[in-house]
């Protein structure tokens, strides 16, 4: 990326510090938040070629467990945020093993199924999740007294936050196992001839991204200071793989660009009170109808990994 | 834990993994012969109750609901095949953003068309009251959807098996390739089938009304299902569908009466445990 | 007496009820060129897979220099030593030729699981591909993008990719195949040019240039041996002539 581009991104992602209207350092938040959320999600998509239709089971599991665990059982802000982060990794762990026995069609249904199960769930299991009224007074964390409830100094944590969960996607993407992941996207059957063991490169994938996914997950309940079943729901999962194909998939600022598109297309339907699920739905249709090549870099390659297997004849 | 918990129980379950398989089947076909997962499915399945629930209150009776239903989600499920899948081709994420996206849409016009309360759809009136035997109460309705569901698996079966559509079905399922060097009638064969499938799920939906009721969230609900059945009795198998059905339809039932608020849990356990053990599913092509 | 490079015993693979390797026996010894010549439909692209592990047999087993590697996956294979090019081409499209190699040389490393640490940091990884380039004679195109390569450089890559992983035994899968008459000449050189410290078994419709690469010949049919010998003797065999009259 050239220095001037650098530069202008810095100062963009300044800019929220010092204006002086909450709104619109809220809505960067929110954006900064989505970002990580849709990062996330480019690892597998993008750079892994296994599109994910329940993403968004990592966010929600994250959001909940850090609510949870600080307002219903009362533990402190660190305690809940490590807490949510390793219980999700480890679900995701979970949920790995059993996605990735399919490739293509079948694992973005094992992967819809799975992110759905936590959404019926989060509905059903009323004790613990509060059913449709979720579980509401979340208060931020001070860290180092620092008070986060006004929106700047928020912004800040969040934008801290941003910025190492980008230099470490960043530093995945440069690293030997981003290549693997890279190179099984593109001819996993070469892959496995040259000595990789695809499944594993995969599998360790699939945790990192719901890690980072359980990490804006943890900007998503603070920020919001409450979570309900919709976090779950696969409305959010089909937000995030819009944001990562909108943004470009397979690139490192595709996520934000997509967040920031469809946080800002979201907050303005919602001002003139327009249907966004309806919304939602035209605008995949338009995204096939209009971009028939496919919708970024890369995304010829996406077409092709999302063929269904052959019947074993090979 | 009592003979009759269980015979209650197990009609329910029997009433429920009925429903499921009008649901999965369209589904399993359309996926096998046309490789499509097709994401709209479960709000066929809302949309088709939702249209049966206006006809019940515009006076009709519940059969013409039921056919209505049906009728009204073929028409809409050609239209989608004709107008849209069929211009996407080999194509899957396109196609599974298009499902995706109709599914929003079809949720959002429900929602405005008729609110967000739930709605109760009445059974009629013949079958509101229980049916006696061997000294238990049964609810008639549920014995009726079971029945309704053997029927229709029965003629399912027929016609995969006995007619030469279904012959031409089958082939297509199980080769694309021969299929069409045959020179098997392939456009129109997806078209049916996709109208079939689309029917099934609406006429599912409006069978379910009495026992499931309509809402919002209802596509929502169904869809998982319809994978679950799929993943677990593999896909383009109408064996397959049936066996997935009635499983899941069984341990969501009795997981519901003894631990209910995590019965939604146990209902996926049958699809991790075929995923661990057999990927492929127990019959059909493989998902996994 | 030492271990042969390949020792397969009474092999078969059944896909339904049609069997595409039908007991087949098979002794390549070390440091052997050997090719495996047979019409199409013989069973010896599904020999290579059951080789590597892509394909699980029926029945059967697959010895390498000694090691049983019936049915283990290709990975482990390829740790063990086994390498293979493809019929049709399986490069990486969107990178350079070097990063090509990188993959190559990462699936022996145990960098290919490291989540950290930038590959490019690692000169040694960079030089050793430019190495594995030079041996094929694609040095000077080390940075192209795969896409602006030729066809015949492409060929060449793609062996390239199987020497990186300095195997001990490597299987050739139509290496020539859609190359003219020079830059089938090239590559006879470079295959050539490989050491008799790697065995390599190789799949070639080109009679030309296969037979004049090979030490001995196997010729296969209906997934079966037919005859096996040295270059002279399978030539001259009537049954092979009756079987197998290609140009």
């Amino acid at each position: 990326m050239s220095r001037l581009a650098l530069v202008g991104l810095g100062l963009l992602l300044a800019l929220p510090l010092v204006i002086e209207a909450p709104y619109y350092t809220d809505t960067a938040s929110q954006i900064l938040i989505a970002a990580v959320f849709a990062a996330s999600l480019n690892l597998l998509v993008g750079y892994g070629g296994l599109v994910s239709l329940g993403h968004a089971a990592y966010l929600g599991t994250a959001a909940y467990l850090t609510a949870y665990l600080s307002v219903t059982v009362g533990l402190g802000h660190g305690t809940a945020i490590v807490l949510a982060l390793l219980a999700t990794a480890a679900m995701a762990a979970a949920f790995g093993l059993l996605a990735l026995r399919a490739s293509g069609i079948g694992f973005l249904m094992i992967t819809l199924a799975l992110g759905q199960t936590l959404w019926g769930v989060a509905y059903r299991w009323v004790g613990v999740t509060g059913g449709d009224n979720g579980i509401v007074g979340v208060t931020r964390p001070a860290p180092f007294g620092l008070d986060l409830s006004a929106p700047k100094p928020f912004y800040a944590c969040v934008l801290i936050g941003f910025l190492i969960a980008m230099a470490a996607i960043a530093a995945f993407v440069r690293s030997g196992l981003g290549a693997s992941l890279m190179g099984s996207r593109d001819q996993p059957r070469r892959m496995r001839m040259l000595g990789h063991n695809v499944w594993l490169v995969q599998w360790i994938s699939f945790v990192l991204a719901g890690f980072w996914a359980a990490v804006a997950g943890i900007g998503f309940v603070y920020y919001h200071a409450f979570v309900s079943p919709h976090v779950l729901a696969l409305t959010n999962s089909a937000e995030v793989l819009l944001m990562v194909i909108a943004g470009g998939a397979g690139t490192l600022l595709g996520p934000l660009v997509g967040a920031a598109l469809v946080v800002i297309l979201k907050n303005v339907v919602s001002a003139y009170v327009v249907r966004w699920m309806m919304l939602l739905g035209l605008v995949f249709l338009a995204i096939v109808v209009f971009m028939p090549e496919g919708l970024a870099p890369g995304a010829r390659a996406l077409l092709g990994r999302l063929r269904a297997r052959p019947t074993a004849r090979e | 834990m009592t003979l009759g918990f269980f015979l209650i129980q197990g009609l329910n379950a029997l009433a429920l993994g009925g429903l499921l398989f009008l649901l999965s089947s369209g589904f399993s076909l359309i996926f096998g012969l046309m490789r499509i997962a097709n994401l709209t499915h479960g709000a066929y399945f809302m949309l088709g109750a939702y249209v049966g629930l206006s006809v019940l209150r515009a006076g009709f009776g519940f059969g013409l609901a039921v056919l209505a239903g049906g009728a009204a989600m073929a028409l809409l499920g050609g239209a989608v095949e004709r107008g849209v899948l069929r211009r996407l081709g080999d194509r899957p994420l396109a196609q599974v953003l298009v499902t995706l996206g109709l599914s929003f849409i079809i949720a959002d016009l429900c929602l405005m068309l008729w609110t967000g309360d739930p709605m109760p759809l009445p059974a009629p009136a013949a079958l509101r009251g229980p049916l006696r035997l061997f000294g238990f109460a049964f609810p008639s309705y549920r014995v009726f959807v079971v029945a309704v569901a053997l029927v229709v698996a029965l003629a399912l079966w027929l016609l995969l098996e006995r007619t030469r559509l279904g012959a031409m079905v089958r082939a297509g399922v199980d080769d694309m390739e021969m299929a069409r060097g045959l020179g098997i009638p392939v456009r129109r064969l997806f078209l049916i089938v996709f109208c079939l499938g689309s029917a099934l799920a609406g006429m599912g939906g409006v069978l379910g009304g009495p026992i499931l009721s309509v809402y919002p969230g209802l596509d929502g609900d169904m869809l998982p299902l319809a994978l679950v059945v799929v993943i677990l009795g593999g896909i383009g198998s109408l064996i397959g569908a049936f066996v997935g059905s009635f499983v899941t339809g069984a341990v969501y039932t009795f997981g519901q009466a003894l631990l209910p608020e995590l019965a939604y849990i146990i209902l996926f356990l049958p699809m991790i445990v075929m995923l661990a053990i057999r990927p492929g599913g127990l019959f059909g092509r493989r998902v996994a | 007496m030492t271990a042969s490079a390949l020792e397969i015993r009474a092999l078969r693979k059944q896909f339904g009820g049609l069997p595409a390797v039908d007991g087949v026996d098979l002794r390549v010894p070390a440091g052997d060129r050997r090719l495996i010549l047979g019409p199409n439909g013989a069973g010896k692209t599904t020999l290579f897979s059951l080789i590597t592990g892509e394909l699980k047999p029926s029945a059967g087993t697959i010895r390498l220099f000694g090691d049983d590697i019936t049915g283990i996956a290709p990975y482990d294979c390829a740790r063990r030593g086994l390498a293979r090019t493809y019929q049709i081409l399986t490069l990486f499209p969107r990178n350079t030729l070097r990063e090509n190699v990188v993959l190559a040389l990462l699936g022996l490393s145990p960098l290919r699981l490291d989540p950290l640490t930038p590959l490019a940091r690692r000169r040694e990884l960079a030089e050793r591909a430019l190495e594995t380039l030079r041996l094929v004679g694609l040095e000077r195109l080390a940075d192209r993008p795969l896409a602006a390569t030729a066809y015949g450089e492409k060929r060449r890559l793609e062996i390239a990719l199987a020497l990186a992983q300095q195997p001990r035994l490597l299987l050739l899968d139509e290496p020539l195949a859609g190359l003219s008459r020079e830059e089938r000449r090239d590559l006879q050189t470079l295959i050539e040019s490989i050491p008799r410290s790697i065995t390599i078994v190789l799949i070639e419709h080109d009679m030309d240039t296969a037979l004049s690469l090979a030490d001995s010949i196997t010729v296969m049919q209906h997934g079966r041996v037919l005859v096996e010998g040295t270059r002279a003797a399978v030539v001259a065999d009537p049954r092979v002539r009756e079987v197998y009259l290609v140009g």
